[in-house]
């Protein structure tokens, strides 16, 4: 799909440049992948070139991942050894040189063109779009930016073909999606499911999760990494519509922002009854604070200012208006910016107090409680009550 | 057969050439509908985009695809359509976002104007009168950083700024060496020069024409009058490095300083050398041409010297006619 929008002017260079500059807090599937099966991802990048007609491509990998580099260096050069990269490629008369690019470690560096910015050596500011990547990217080519489960995905669609691939899964959201599962589960990791799994399945059955940890009760999960909304348990579990809701990109998002969240980066954190949500929010918050490039001014200043407002309201010296100028912060912030960022930044802040206000404003009324209890699940009057689900195991 | 694009802004239909941004068709309008642009310079290739300040709303893209855009979009750097409709101050969406914008811009800049060498002639201030809250809501303490001395003739004050490149830009492009650009991340991003070299190039005292705050300052003049005591004068000399073409600014018989002549959007004519600005501070280097047209809106026009005329409220008062003979006198004289 993404790869249709590629400009094809003649004499022009090519690029494929593979995302691995995974930071979203609450993903390390990528890293998983690179880990252990990086020739995986080396096959899906000769194959993804060929078929983009690129010369040469980059993986830009996180600073942070420093044995991951190792490896992919390494498997480079075996592939290198095994005649399957450089020149001529099996007499195919096919070139590709394969290169690893660590990255700083910047969150923002994740975003499609921050990442070219940074791996043409630049500051990794976000460019203003359009245009994009595919009209011209790196060095101002036209190139193709795909994160690495992506492209390792297209070898078994090669291999399998199309078809049988789109078998796997439900309705649009079609083959198999690595999911990170971290946070109170009995057995957290990388899991790969068939998309269409009921979420419930995921969470308390063996083959996946295992059910939440310590025998205690869910109370929230976010379902792709941190910058997707947070939901409550019963939301997690069923649509608002009463059916059950399902690990797929629209069963996810099913309900819009009120009632639904996104697949994202599959990144799912999933809480339970102990864990305080305003202390999860400025976590957040701060994490978008630390990572705003400083490019446009209601990202800038924005995620600073939620983050000192969630600050206060978490160590007991919030004020209850501070609950609705939060509210008020993150709607200028969501959709002003260059970069999705700020809407990142902004969504967990707006989807926490539209499902917990609850919890917010109960910090707000008992500010030394909050210091040594949490909320907790039981002050629940609605809706999160209904969320005591024990089915599943 | 035309060549040009047709594309209305708050219903104000324009006929611009292919390639133009938003922002650019509604200056050939004028007036009113032009969005505020705080780091757009259309002299700075790649400027922009970043302040949003800008933001319209497309209600219609183009006549082949009329969808409107999903968000609100920075008019500096969206290129018009043909057929494309856009709302600025016709939607209040605009508006709203655009407030606040400009409470983002404001929450971390120290709002010391009073002493302030730029009040008066500052973007920050204009806009902050025409969509800034009475109040702020921010009740944390404003980021501070030390003040930087960039060279003896320009000082950095990094509190006010509000890291919209334009000074970056007019570093990387005007002069002939980069030495400057953007240290840190995020909020605590500052604008500096590597381990504080000084700045050292025939043009780069244009770095204080280009920000629209008060950041950036000449030391030849901070302190020295608050720019409506002062009174802008077109001149030019011969100059063997650039144009020539300033604007001197007097108290008095002294030339207090020198900059490159602005337009009404606040962008520089054409840039000029730092002897010209610096250096050349007497009537006598001067050729005098005739008094800067400062708009009516400005503080700078509070002193009104250029027309000569008796207030509006003035003239439709016999009453106070005659209370200021004297002083309506003196005016016809001219």
């Amino acid at each position: 799909m993404k790869w249709s929008f590629l400009a094809k002017p003649e004499g022009v260079a090519r690029y494929l440049v593979c995302n691995a500059d995974e930071s979203e807090p609450g993903t390390f599937k990528d890293r998983y992948l690179m880990t252990h099966i990086p020739h995986a991802l080396i096959e899906g990048m000769i194959v993804s070139s060929f078929a983009l007609g690129a010369n040469t491509s980059y993986i830009y990998v996180r600073g942070e991942m420093m044995p991951q580099i190792r490896i992919l260096e390494k498997a480079i050069a075996e592939a290198k050894h095994a005649g399957f990269l450089g020149k001529n490629i099996l007499g195919t008369g096919y070139d590709l040189e394969l290169y690893v690019q660590p990255g700083g470690g910047a969150y923002i560096c994740g975003e499609e063109t921050a990442l070219l910015e940074s791996l043409e050596g630049k500051r990794g500011n976000p460019r203003i779009k359009p245009p994009f990547p595919a009209i011209a990217g790196l060095y101002g080519c036209p190139t193709v930016v795909n994160n690495v489960e992506s492209i390792a995905a297209t070898v078994p669609i090669i291999n399998d073909g199309g078809d049988e691939y789109a078998k796997i899964g439900i309705g649009r959201s079609t083959g198999t999606k690595l999911i990170s599962a971290s946070g109170n589960l009995v057995r957290p990791g990388v899991y790969e499911i068939d998309l269409g799994l009921p979420v419930e399945e995921f969470i308390y059955s063996d083959e996946y999760c295992g059910g939440i940890a310590n025998g205690k009760r869910l109370k929230a999960t976010v379902a792709g990494g941190s910058s997707v909304p947070i939901l409550p348990a019963n939301l997690t579990l069923k649509l608002a519509n009463g059916e059950p809701r399902l690990m797929s990109y629209e069963s996810l998002s099913e309900g819009g922002f009120a009632t639904g969240s996104m697949m994202g980066s599959g990144g799912f954190i999933a809480f339970d009854e102990d864990q305080c949500i305003v202390r999860n929010t400025w976590n957040f918050a701060r994490f978008y604070h630390h990572e705003s490039c400083g490019q446009c001014s209601p990202c800038r200043e924005g995620t600073g200012w939620m983050e000192k407002v969630l600050h206060r309201i978490e160590y007991g010296h919030g004020k209850m208006s501070d609950i609705d100028l939060l509210v008020d912060v993150s709607k200028k912030i969501e959709g002003n910016t260059i970069c999705p960022l700020g809407d990142a930044a902004a969504w967990p802040v707006a989807s926490a107090i539209r499902h917990f206000r609850d919890e917010f404003e109960w910090h707000v009324k008992e500010p030394i409680k909050c210091l040594d209890t949490n909320y907790g699940l039981a002050n629940y009057a609605e809706p999160i009550a209904k969320a005591e689900v024990t089915t599943g195991n | 057969m035309s060549d040009k694009v047709k594309v209305t802004i708050d219903g104000i239909t324009v006929e611009v050439a292919p390639g133009t941004t938003i922002l650019n068709a509604a200056r050939q309008i004028g007036g009113d509908i032009v969005p505020p642009a705080m780091c757009y310079y259309s002299k700075l290739e790649g400027s922009g985009g970043k302040c949003r300040t800008c933001i319209v709303k497309v209600s219609k893209g183009s006549e082949k695809d009329p969808r409107p855009m999903p968000k609100l979009v920075a008019s500096c750097r969206t290129t018009v359509m043909d057929g494309m409709e856009v709302q600025n101050i016709t939607s209040p969406e605009v508006i709203e976002a655009r407030s606040g914008v400009v409470e983002m811009l404001l929450i971390n800049h120290p709002l010391d104007c009073p002493v302030c060498d730029q009040a008066g002639e500052c973007d920050l201030q204009n806009l902050g009168y025409e969509h800034g809250l009475q109040k702020t809501r921010y009740e944390f303490e404003r980021r501070t950083f030390e003040r930087i001395d960039i060279g003896d003739k320009i000082q950095l004050h990094m509190n006010r700024c509000i890291l919209c490149y334009r000074c970056v830009f007019t570093a990387d492009q005007i002069t002939n060496k980069r030495v400057h650009g953007i240290l840190n991340r995020g909020d605590h991003s500052e604008i500096s020069t590597y381990i504080q070299t000084a700045v050292d190039n025939d043009f780069s005292g244009n770095v204080i024409d280009v920000c629209p705050v008060g950041a950036l300052t000449d030391k030849t003049f901070r302190f020295k009058n608050r720019v409506w005591f002062t009174k802008p004068i077109d001149a030019h000399r011969d100059c063997p490095t650039c144009s020539g073409k300033v604007t001197l600014w007097y108290k008095g018989e002294d030339v207090l300083r020198v900059t490159a002549r602005k337009d009404i959007y606040g962008e520089v004519e054409e840039f000029i050398c730092n002897t010209c600005r610096f250096d050349k501070k007497k009537t006598a280097d001067w050729v005098i041409e005739h008094p800067t047209h400062i708009s009516d809106t400005s503080v700078i026009a509070s002193n009104h010297y250029e027309t000569l005329k008796p207030l509006p409220v003035i003239q439709n008062n016999p009453q106070l006619q005659q209370a200021n003979k004297v002083e309506l006198e003196k005016t016809t004289k001219f």
